[in-house]
């Protein structure tokens, strides 16, 4: 049995507790996600950011996104998306795992998580903080 | 600068229209705008138009006849009517022309509109993970707004009733029947909070506005409406936009505010000396937040305005008369041009059983989208 795969290579860094890999501004020391890529790289260092933050905003996706893009399984079960905001970094739009649409609320602690959104493909996500993926 | 006029305007029904492209609603609705005028297609001296995805807007030539003119196709995603409007008006009034038309139409497929991450300059994981959708980045904002200025869900259900009910009264609307207030609020969800009919559909539809210099107006004895701005802005820094992977965590401003406030201060008037206006509503969050970006009122303030029925047809200042997005669909290139079109039938007093009442003298039009620009349109009579 093979491990499943990162759905892109450079989003998390490969560690016991992954962290997301962002970029900063060399000139301004901003930090943007995901790390660019191409010529507008040249322009920014990846740095690690954290793993823990609180809920910017939130919403559920009740219907099956179109395919192409979206790869997730032919047999649609909603999922819940959201902001999470890393303190004194930057806000990421994340999957969110681990919670019901009422279980969330705005600035709640939340922290990342892999999760397996197609068969054999992983991405990241957050989740309450201390909640059991 | 010479002062620009619309002296026609014509629109083809929003909505689906079997058999018909979406370049020939275009022709039908600058056929309609020539009419109005009391003009042939021989007296336009340029022509600016576009779609998002109906195909190119200088074809249209085969069918309205092959003058020579200048037609200059028009691609700006949702600000491609605004764009063609404001290039229109452009021509006019640095003397180049005395007559323009500005066109936009559409024809999308059914259900929602279908980004491709790379046209975005966005990652594909992006998209292969379900995040790139229009529908979430409005809930979210929306999501984010009723937390922080104490919008209840019962007011978004509000602004659909009230579109639903406007489309009633509107010819080239698409939803021409009521929805009660309790079947908009328990309908299925599509992102929280908002639910089906708070959403608007792709749609098809076209609208074509013919500009005049003040001078030519005058000598054709014109029903004209004076342009008195237009305003297209992109984002500024840290602003929260459709197709976001991140954000900044340092919040700034927002293009709407920008267009907005360089629109008003090109006119010589505020948002208090507004008759009526047509707000981007896409969806039920976005009308009750444009509300605010555009200087209407304060933050959190639109939860007293829906309880008073401020922005009812016979309201303090009107919102989306004609129903807006919400009850007419989006025909992205068209949509725009849509609300200056019905700006153009109020203040001329042809809005039948939607007339706004009192001679409204002013009115203002307001258009977002993706990846963050707006476009607003001062109209004066």
């Amino acid at each position: 049995m093979t491990a499943p795969a990162p759905v892109a290579d450079g989003l998390w860094t490969d560690e016991a507790e992954p962290r997301l890999i962002g970029g900063q501004n060399r000139d301004t020391g901003a930090i943007v996600f995901p790390m660019p890529q191409g010529d507008a790289a040249q322009q920014f260092d990846a740095v690690p950011l954290s793993r823990t933050g609180t809920l910017w905003s939130w919403t559920s996706q009740d219907f099956r996104p179109k395919s192409p893009p979206y790869a997730g399984p032919e047999a649609f079960t909603p999922f819940l998306v959201g902001y999470v905001e890393l303190p004194g970094q930057v806000i990421v739009e994340t999957r969110i795992e681990g919670a019901q649409l009422s279980d969330l609320s705005l600035s709640m602690a939340m922290e990342l998580v892999l999760t397996e959104f197609a068969p054999g493909r992983t991405t990241f996500a957050f989740q309450p903080a201390g909640a059991r993926a | 600068m010479t002062n620009a006029q619309i002296i026609g305007a014509g629109i083809h029904p929003f909505g689906r229209t079997d058999g018909r492209s979406g370049r020939d609603q275009g022709v039908f609705a600058v056929r309609q705008a020539l009419a109005d005028a009391g003009l042939e297609w021989t007296d336009i001296e340029c022509a600016y138009g576009g779609s998002e995805g109906a195909g190119n807007a200088d074809i249209m030539v085969n069918e309205l006849g092959l003058t020579g003119l200048p037609f200059i196709n028009v691609s700006n995603g949702c600000a491609t009517g605004g764009s063609a409007l404001a290039s229109a008006r452009n021509a006019v009034a640095a003397g180049q022309c005395d007559i323009a038309l500005a066109v936009g139409f559409d024809k999308h497929p059914r259900g929602a509109f279908n980004a491709k991450p790379g046209d975005w300059g966005l990652p594909e994981w992006y998209g292969e993970t379900g995040m790139m959708l229009t529908t979430q980045f409005f809930a979210m904002k929306i999501q984010r707004y009723m937390q922080m200025h104490g919008i209840s869900r019962r007011t978004l259900g509000m602004v659909a009733e009230k579109a639903f009910r406007n489309g009633t009264l509107c010819e080239h609307a698409w939803r021409r029947s009521p929805v009660d207030l309790d079947t908009i609020l328990n309908a299925p969800m599509v992102n929280d909070p908002l639910t089906k009919y708070m959403f608007c559909s792709p749609a098809e539809g076209a609208v074509a506005l013919i500009i005049a210099s003040e001078k030519k107006a005058k000598q054709l004895g014109a029903d004209g409406v004076k342009i008195a701005s237009i305003a297209v802005r992109t984002r500024p820094p840290g602003s929260f936009e459709v197709f976001a992977p991140a954000i900044s965590v340092e919040r700034g401003g927002k293009p709407t505010e920008l267009a907005s406030k360089a629109a008003f201060e090109a006119a010589g008037i505020g948002p208090e000396d507004i008759d009526v206006a047509q707000l981007q509503d896409t969806e039920s969050g976005a009308e009750i937040m444009h509300m605010a970006e555009n200087g209407f009122c304060r933050d959190g303030e639109q939860e007293q305005w829906f309880a008073e029925g401020r922005t009812e047809l016979g309201g303090q200042l009107p919102v989306n008369t004609d129903g807006g997005c919400l009850a007419c669909g989006e025909p992205i290139g068209a949509s725009g041009l849509r609300q200056v079109y019905e700006n153009t039938v109020q203040l001329r007093g042809r809005g039948g059983a939607r007339q706004v009442p009192g001679n409204p003298k002013t009115a203002y039009s307001h258009v977002y989208g993706a990846p963050g620009l707006s476009a607003v349109a001062i109209l004066e009579r």
